[in-house]
C-alpha cells in the first residue's frame, strides 16, 4: 500500500531534499506533503490522511516537539509515527521528542541511507522498477 | 579554558562534514584567525544564527554570491545563476547544521545551548557586528577559488548581546533580507 508522508521543516531547501531523498528509497510513497512549520503540519493533518510525519524541531510558530506533542494529543493522530529531522545533536531535545512519543530521529546531516533505514519499519517497499 | 581551538576543531570537522553529507564535496579547512576589529564591508551573503544559554554569541557563515549559487545548485541538485530566495534558504540552512553541530560540540564544556532561527542577509557594502562582542574565531574554507568564512562569537551571558548592521557611511548600501 502506498503511503501519505508528511514532511515538516522552515527550509524549503531541507524539504526538496527530503523530496528527492524519500522518492530515492523506493519505498511505495503516494504523495508527500510539505509544511513549513507545525501550524502548517496539523492544517495538513487536517485535511488529509497522513501515514508518516517527518519533522524538524527547530521552527518558527510551532516547533517540532509542539507538533508531536499536538498529534500524541489527538485520539485521531497519535498512532501516526513521528521521525524527527534536527540539527540539535544534544541529548536534550532528543530525550524530550522520545518521552513526548518520537518513533525516532535522524540528525541533520543526513545521508539518503540514514533516511531510507530509519523509515523502513514505517513504509512498505515500492514495486522493483 | 581555553575555548578557541576547541571552536576552531569543531568549526572545521562540522563544515566538513556538513559539505561531505550534503553536498558531497570534500572542503578542508584553510587559515584560523581571530577577529578583533571592525569588519570591513562586506559584498555577497551573509547568515547569523543565536546561541544562547550560561554562554550566548552568534555564528556566521559568509561567501560571495558565486558561492552562495554553488552551494544551493550541489545542495539541492539544481541550477543556481543568481541569488534568490532559494539560495539565501540553502545558506540558511547550512548555516544552521554547521553551527548546531559546533553548538553540539561545546555543549560538552558550557553546558546545555540554545541556537535561534537563522537570518540571511543579500547586498553590497555592508558591515555587521555582534554588539558587545569584539572577538570572533574564524575559519576560512577554500572551495576552488571561492572562500566560505565561518565564524563564532561567544560570551559569557551577561556580556553578550545581539548583531547589528552598521552601514558604511556616505556610501551606497543595498540589503535584502
Amino acid at each position: 500500500m502506498e503511503s501519505e508522508v508528511l514532511v515538516v521543516d522552515d527550509s524549503a531547501a531541507i524539504r526538496k531534499i527530503l523530496q528527492r531523498v524519500l522518492r530515492q528509497t523506493g519505498m511505495a510513497i503516494r504523495t508527500i506533503h510539505e509544511a513549513g512549520d507545525g501550524q502548517e503540519a496539523l492544517a495538513v493533518l487536517g485535511a488529509q490522511k497522513v501515514d508518516l510525519v517527518l519533522s524538524d524541531i527547530n521552527m518558527p510558530r510551532m516547533d517540532g516537539l509542539q507538533l508531536l506533542a499536538s498529534i500524541k494529543a489527538s485520539a485521531q493522530w497519535r498512532q501516526i509515527p513521528v521521525v524527527m529531522i534536527t540539527t540539535e545533536g544534544g541529548e536534550t531535545k532528543v530525550s524530550e521528542a522520545v518521552k513526548l512519543g518520537a518513533a525516532g530521529y535522524v540528525r541533520k546531516p543526513f545521508t539518503a541511507d540514514q533516511i531510507k533505514e530509519k523509515l523502513a519499519g514505517f513504509l512498505e517497499p515500492g514495486l522493483p522498477l | 579554558m581555553n575555548l578557541h581551538p576547541i571552536i576552531v576543531n569543531s568549526i572545521s570537522q562540522s563544515t566538513g562534514q556538513v559539505f561531505s553529507t550534503m553536498l558531497g564535496v570534500e572542503i578542508s579547512p584553510g587559515e584560523s584567525s581571530i577577529e578583533n576589529s571592525m569588519p570591513s564591508a562586506n559584498d555577497g551573503v551573509v547568515s547569523f544564527i543565536g546561541l544562547a544559554g550560561a554562554w550566548a554569541g552568534t555564528g556566521s557563515l559568509s561567501c560571495s554570491p558565486v558561492l552562495a549559487c554553488r552551494i544551493c545548485a550541489s545542495m539541492l541538485m539544481c541550477e543556481a545563476n543568481a541569488v534568490n530566495e532559494e539560495v539565501l534558504d540553502t545558506v540558511a540552512e547550512l548555516t544552521n547544521m554547521i553551527i548546531g553541530s559546533v553548538k553540539t560540540d561545546l555543549e560538552e564544556h558550557l553546558g546545555p545551548l540554545g541556537l535561534s532561527i537563522p537570518t540571511v542577509v543579500y547586498g553590497r557594502n555592508f558591515r555587521a557586528k555582534s554588539a558587545g562582542s569584539t572577538e570572533w574565531i574564524a575559519v576560512r574554507f577554500h572551495w576552488d577559488e571561492e572562500t566560505l568564512l565561518v565564524k563564532l562569537c561567544l560570551e559569557p551571558k551577561d556580556r553578550a548581546a545581539h548583531v547589528l548592521f552598521h552601514t558604511q557611511s556616505a556610501q551606497s548600501c543595498a540589503l535584502e533580507v
